[in-house]
Parts: structure tokens; C-alpha cells; sequence
């Protein structure tokens, strides 16, 4: 069985394949190129004086504890992010799906945060939040609790992962209802019949059957808390205070346009690059193996 | 026909430059980086330089924060296609004058296409912290400020405080801080924007202190810092412990305290004198006094450095453009522009021709505390500890003094261990970017 015979002619499919080809060479075989040269140089931000210093980039770079911080951060992150934006995202579906009136408008409401631009949800919460303009920062702080994200790590963390899981609700909504929706009734009426309460039901028969949609929502949410977050960052706390919000995304921005290191960010840009084809290796490898496609 | 373009020019707009082809203008591009009051200040500056003259036309190009438009001037000359004049603030005045042969002196420029270039018609402080070592002016000075202390009277007031004199000196100001936060007049007392250019650097310069070896860096690239001293430590654990009564309030790295100013919470305010049409705009009943220092340390007060933004050329245009270039900066330099800026804005005036007649003109008396930002800047002779500081990797500097001072505000650490951490992952940062 294979697929010769199908073109008329032997141009065609290489023609065919070309623009998405022209599309990854320039957009990411050229520039990744770029940056492994670059990770081997040390030059000034001009340009007018390069050396190649072999792998002395990568060594500082793993021997500074900053990295190793941001590498922690990058962690806490990405894991609370996705796994709160999932987990929202999925009790919101379930809600969805057994409302019966206004159901349209419900779901048509939950996917509009999608739509927002990474920067600008940054931007909002941080209106929201912001100890020196927030409105919500004005009433936390009137409460009594001492709400100052800009000094305090763990709540600039928190007003971050809260940013970045409210904007990516949406989507996984969006996934999770169309996932539910093609559950056979039949099969948690049965359950039903059989005595099984609504929460053995959910865990038995419908949280197994969505797994398909749960593993492809991993891989995407994962994706994302690692690169599209950016903006949200930028906006929100620029990877203060301290260090404490600094990704390893932000870190390679921050290195290389704020500090001008290009040797040091190109450096950083390659280790992610490697961590991400593993992170994905694995999550096929292994994880796609639990996972029941009915 | 000089005397029918200029009518048709102020008439037309510039839709004239279209009309008279054959007389070939030159293009000017200028990339900056202002926004809102001052970003209509570039666009008229540059509509009137190009209705005052036909030979050539400057396009000013907005190019996003004061990071961002160096990183596009950096960009732009590995790509070859740099602008013509590009706004660099005062942090990146290393990173500019540790590019040799990527930009041309502004000295060289201002004396061609007929003009001449007489250093001394500017403002001493500022030619000096744009100057290399020699003496060679480098850049343009477009804003320049300086940090002073700004006050809220009606919560002074309030608190029982003399609204007429400020306080002068970091005792009489955290004094007053307190007496803000206890009587209730306001939420905090004391706030203040960019806790490295005015808490650090200026502080150094004002209070006569070494912020590091090599004359801050004036004299060599290769430096140590060394502000984890005495005055620096003391300075720093007050503002930490006046943080922890909740009397001073933290608003960020950059500019955002002065919301904190504006919106009536704290009652005092240190900020740059280019933040005063803000403050202005905002109608509070404000006052202004001089930037404060510790009585007790040795020649202060000193004089303060300049920070805002420089106007610099890049190498490898032509000269007739470079003429273009010098006719504008003759055209900025001009008194009744400067007067105007100065006036306007709260960017001190560049030359010292304007200063004298904003001051002739009676400005200071009707608007007093105006000339305070200039005075702090000229009043002495700088010394070795305040001309200026100059570090190749100025703003990888400020962000790990930043990093450690949000960990001192937060309660992490004292004063001491902040400044020794800043100084020694500072003086590493240093010898990367110097390629060691």
C-alpha cells in the first residue's frame, strides 16, 4: 500500500509541499541556524568585534544561578498554568453541558477571552491589580491584606499564572465541550441505570473518554505557558520582582535586547529549543501511550 | 524665490516638497523614542525645521521605549540601514561610546556645512557627561533632567508640615514622611521613581561619594563598583525600614511612583524635573525643592547628572546628509527653541544663552522652583565622584541593582547584603560585557 500513482505527475507533490517548506526554512530552519552560530560567538551589540569562543557560552550560561532559577520559575509556571487553565476550564465545560436554556449565549461568552491578545490581558490585569493604579488592588489592600505583587514573589507569580490560565480558559473550553458532546448518552444513561452517582460517572466514563482531547490540550497548554506567555510577562511584571518571575523565554529577551548578550541569549535560545524537542518526544512517547482513543 | 517657498510652504503644508522636485531635499530620518507631549514636541520641532528651510526634510520615526529604539539602532546597523540621528537615553550612552566607528562625533558634525561648533555656548554639566575622556563632544543633548524632590502642599497641610519649605536634607525628609504617614494626612509618606538613577548614581554625585573606581567610569571602561559603602548602606536601610512602617511605598523599576504622587497617596515625591508636566497636568497643589543629601558627608551638596536623552549620528552617510544633520542641530540649538523646550517641558535648556534669557525673561520668579533642576547641575565645579557615570552594560547594571533592591523592600535582606550582592554581580556583569 503506498500512496505512488496518486499525482499525475512527479513535480507535483514536491510543488505541492514547497510553500510550507519555504515557510519552516525561513521562518525556523534560518533563524535557528542563525542561532547556533551565534551561541558560539562573543561579540559586542554592534557587531564590529566577534570571536568564536566555541561552547564557553553555554557553560557560563549553566553555571549562573540565575539560570537555574528561571529554569524553576519556568517550572512552577508553566505546571500551574496549565493545569489550572485545564482543570477550569474542564468544570466549566461540564456546567456548559447540562444547562439547557441560553446555552448558545453561555458558550459564545466563555470563548471571547481568547481572543484578546496576550499583551493586552497582561495589560488588564495588571490595571486590575496593580498596587499603584489597581482597582482591585485598592479594595485587597483596604481589606487589610497586604497585596504588593511588585515586592512580593509569590503573589506576582500568582497574578501571572492568574493572567495567563484566564486567557487560555477559553480554548480548552471550546475543546472540552465538543469533547463531551461526543459521549454517547447512552453510555452514562446506562451508568446511570446501573446506580453510578454523577461524580462515578464523570470519573469512570467521561473524564476516561475526553482523554484523547485532555493529552492534546497538555501538549497545547504546555506550548503555550512556555512561549505565548511572553507578553503577558512583559506587561505584567517584567520578571521581577527579583527574579522571581523570570522565565527562561523572558530571560533570553531580557539577556539578550536589555543586557545586549547576544552570545549568552543565542546560548539560551538553543537549550530551550533542545528542551522543548524533548518535552515533546516525551509527551508522545510515553504519555500518548495511556491515552485511549476509543 | 527662497521668499515664495516659505509662503507656500506655511500655506501647503508639505505638500510643497512634492511640488518642487528640482531642488532634490535631502532626507533626514530621526528615530526616538518620546511619547505624548513629547512626542508633539519632536513632530513641531521637526515641522518647523523643514518650513524654515527647502534643502532638507527630517522625518522623525517613532521607535517604541528608550530600550526598544536602541535595540532598532543596533538592528538597523548590522542590517546596514541605520537612520541618520537616533535618541539614545543617558544608560545608553556607554553602550553608544563603546561603539567606535558606528557612530560620528556630534563635535565634528556642528562644524561642518559652515557651521561652527563652540563648546562653551553649552551647558557645562551636560557636554561633560556626553563627552568622551578627550573632551570630544559625542552626542546631541535633546532632554536632559535632573531628579528633584517634589510635595504635595495640601498634605503638608494636613499633616501639620511648613508647606512653604520643603525639607533639604534625608533626615528632614524621612521626618516628614513619618509625620505624613502618623498624622493620617496620606496613606505613605515617601515615594520614589527610578531608585538606581536618582537612589544610586545621582545620590553618589550629590553627596560627593565614589560610585566606582576609574572616575565612575569616566576614565576607563575597566571599573569596579564600589557603592556598597557607609553612606550608600545607611541611605538604603532607611528607605528599607521606612518600607517596612509602610511609610515609603514602592511603584516600580522605572517612572510608575509618580502615579502614587499624582494620585494624592504619597505626599513626597523624588523624580526626574522631566516628569513636571505631569505633574502639572494633574492639578495637585505641588511644590518643588532641590534634590535632598545627608548634611554630615563631606561636600555635599555637590551637583547632580544629568539623565533624559542625547541625539546621536551614525557613521557611513553621506556628507551632504551630515550637513543636513548639523543645519538641524544648529536649528535646536537656537535660544528661542531651547527656551521654549525648557519652559514647556521641564528638560533643562541645552545652551547657556537660553538659560540666561529664560531667566531674564522673569520665568524663574513666577515659576519658582523651575531653575532648581539647573542650579543643582551647575552650582559647583564637578568633582571625580560627579561628572558622570559611564558603564558599557549601564542597563544590565541598573536591573541587578533593581533585582536586589525589590528583594531589600520586600524584607529579604538588609541594606548591606543588597548593596554587596548589587556590587559583586554587578563587577561580574561587567567583566562579560567588557569580554573577559
Amino acid at each position: 500500500m503506498t500512496a505512488r500513482g496518486t499525482f499525475p505527475h512527479r513535480l507535483l507533490p514536491y510543488l505541492l509541499l514547497a510553500p510550507q517548506l519555504a515557510i519552516t526554512l525561513v521562518f525556523f530552519y534560518w533563524p535557528a541556524a542563525q542561532a547556533l552560530y551565534q551561541s558560539l560567538l562573543r561579540e559586542d551589540p554592534f557587531g564590529l568585534k566577534s570571536r568564536f569562543v566555541g561552547l564557553a557560552n553555554f557553560r557560563r550560561v549553566l553555571s549562573e544561578p540565575s539560570y537555574l532559577n528561571s529554569l524553576e520559575v519556568t517550572v512552577i509556571f508553566s505546571v500551574a498554568t496549565a493545569v489550572s487553565a485545564m482543570a477550569i476550564a474542564l468544570l466549566l465545560a461540564t456546567m456548559a453541558d447540562k444547562i439547557v436554556k441560553g446555552r448558545g449565549l453561555y458558550r459564545t461568552l466563555m470563548i471571547w477571552p481568547y481572543a484578546v491578545a496576550p499583551a493586552i490581558a497582561g495589560m488588564l490585569w495588571l490595571f486590575l491589580f496593580n498596587p499603584t493604579m489597581g482597582t482591585f488592588a485598592y479594595m485587597l489592600r483596604s481589606t487589610g491584606y497586604n497585596w504588593d505583587p511588585l515586592l512580593n514573589g509569590n503573589q506576582a507569580m500568582v497574578l501571572i499564572i492568574a493572567a495567563a490560565a484566564w486567557k487560555q480558559i477559553s480554548y480548552n473550553f471550546l475543546f472540552f465541550v465538543a469533547g463531551l458532546q461526543s459521549i454517547p448518552r447512552t453510555l452514562i444513561e446506562a451508568a446511570a441505570i446501573d446506580g453510578a452517582g454523577e461524580t462515578k460517572r464523570f470519573w469512570t466514563i467521561v473524564f476516561p473518554l475526553l482523554a484523547p482531547i485532555t493529552f492534546f490540550l497538555l501538549v497545547i497548554n504546555t506550548t503555550y505557558a512556555f512561549f505565548d506567555t511572553f507578553g503577558i510577562i512583559h506587561a505584567v511584571t517584567g520578571g521581577g520582582p527579583g527574579k522571581a518571575t523570570e522565565t527562561l523565554v523572558y530571560k533570553v529577551y531580557n539577556d539578550g535586547f536589555v543586557n545586549l548578550q547576544l552570545g549568552s541569549s543565542a546560548a539560551q535560545s538553543v537549550i530551550l529549543m533542545i528542551i522543548v524537542i524533548a518535552l515533546t518526544a516525551v509527551q508522545f512517547r510515553y504519555v500518548e501511550k495511556r491515552v485511549h482513543y476509543g | 524665490m527662497s521668499l515664495r517657498t516659505t509662503t507656500a510652504a506655511l500655506s501647503a503644508g508639505f505638500l510643497i516638497f512634492s511640488a518642487v522636485p528640482s531642488l532634490a531635499v535631502t532626507d533626514i530620518s530621526w528615530w526616538h523614542a518620546m511619547t505624548g507631549a513629547n512626542n508633539e514636541v519632536v513632530e513641531t520641532l521637526s515641522k518647523e525645521f523643514n518650513e524654515s528651510q527647502s534643502e532638507y526634510k527630517v522625518t522623525p520615526v517613532f521607535k517604541g521605549t528608550y530600550p526598544e529604539t536602541l535595540n532598532a539602532g543596533i538592528a538597523a546597523f548590522r542590517a546596514n540601514q541605520t537612520p541618520h540621528i537616533i535618541q539614545v537615553f543617558d544608560v545608553g550612552t556607554g553602550v553608544m561610546m563603546a561603539a567606535e566607528g558606528a557612530v560620528k562625533p556630534v563635535a565634528e558634525i556642528l562644524s561642518m556645512g559652515g557651521g561652527e561648533f563652540d563648546k562653551s555656548k553649552y551647558l557645562p554639566g551636560i557636554v561633560a557627561y556626553y563627552s568622551k575622556p578627550d573632551g570630544t563632544m559625542l552626542s546631541f543633548p535633546y532632554n536632559s533632567s535632573s531628579p528633584i524632590l517634589y510635595y504635595n502642599k495640601d498634605i503638608f497641610e494636613k499633616a501639620g508640615l511648613d508647606a512653604a519649605n520643603p525639607p533639604k536634607t534625608w533626615p528632614e525628609v524621612f521626618d516628614a514622611a513619618r509625620k505624613i504617614k502618623e498624622s493620617g494626612a496620606a496613606a505613605c509618606g515617601y515615594t520614589s521613581t527610578w531608585l538606581t538613577w536618582i537612589g544610586l548614581e545621582n545620590f553618589s554625585a550629590w553627596n560627593n561619594l565614589q560610585y566606582a573606581t576609574n572616575e565612575n567610569g569616566l576614565a576607563s571602561t575597566d571599573i569596579e563598583l564600589t557603592f556598597n559603602t557607609e553612606p550608600f548602606v545607611r541611605h538604603f536601610q532607611n528607605i528599607a525600614d521606612l518600607a517596612k512602617e509602610e511609610v515609603f511605598r514602592y511603584g516600580g523599576r522605572t517612572s510608575e511612583a509618580k502615579q502614587l504622587f499624582l494620585s494624592g497617596e504619597c505626599g513626597i515625591l523624588t523624580e526626574s524635573s522631566g516628569g513636571l508636566g505631569d505633574v502639572v497636568k494633574s492639578g495637585i497643589n505641588y511644590g518643588i525643592g532641590q534634590l535632598p543629601y545627608y548634611p554630615d558627608l563631606e561636600g555635599a551638596p555637590q551637583n547632580t547628572i544629568p539623565g533624559g536623552a542625547s541625539l546621536w549620528v551614525f557613521a557611513g552617510h553621506d556628507d551632504a546628509e551630515y550637513e543636513g544633520v548639523s543645519a538641524f542641530f544648529q536649528f535646536l540649538s537656537q535660544p528661542e527653541i531651547q527656551q521654549r523646550l525648557h519652559q514647556a517641558s521641564g528638560y533643562l535648556p541645552v545652551t547657556m544663552e537660553a538659560y540666561e534669557a529664560t531667566k531674564a525673561s522673569g520665568f524663574y520668579e513666577k515659576n519658582p522652583g523651575r531653575e532648581t533642576p539647573i542650579t543643582q547641575m551647575m552650582g559647583k565645579e564637578p568633582t571625580a565622584n560627579s561628572k558622570g557615570i559611564r558603564i558599557v552594560n549601564m542597563p544590565q547594571v541598573r536591573d541587578i541593582e533593581n533585582e536586589e533592591f525589590e528583594k531589600m523592600l520586600a524584607g529579604e535582606q538588609t541594606a548591606q547584603q543588597a548593596l554587596d550582592n548589587a556590587v559583586e554581580r554587578g563587577n561580574v556583569a561587567i567583566q562579560q560585557a567588557l569580554g573577559n
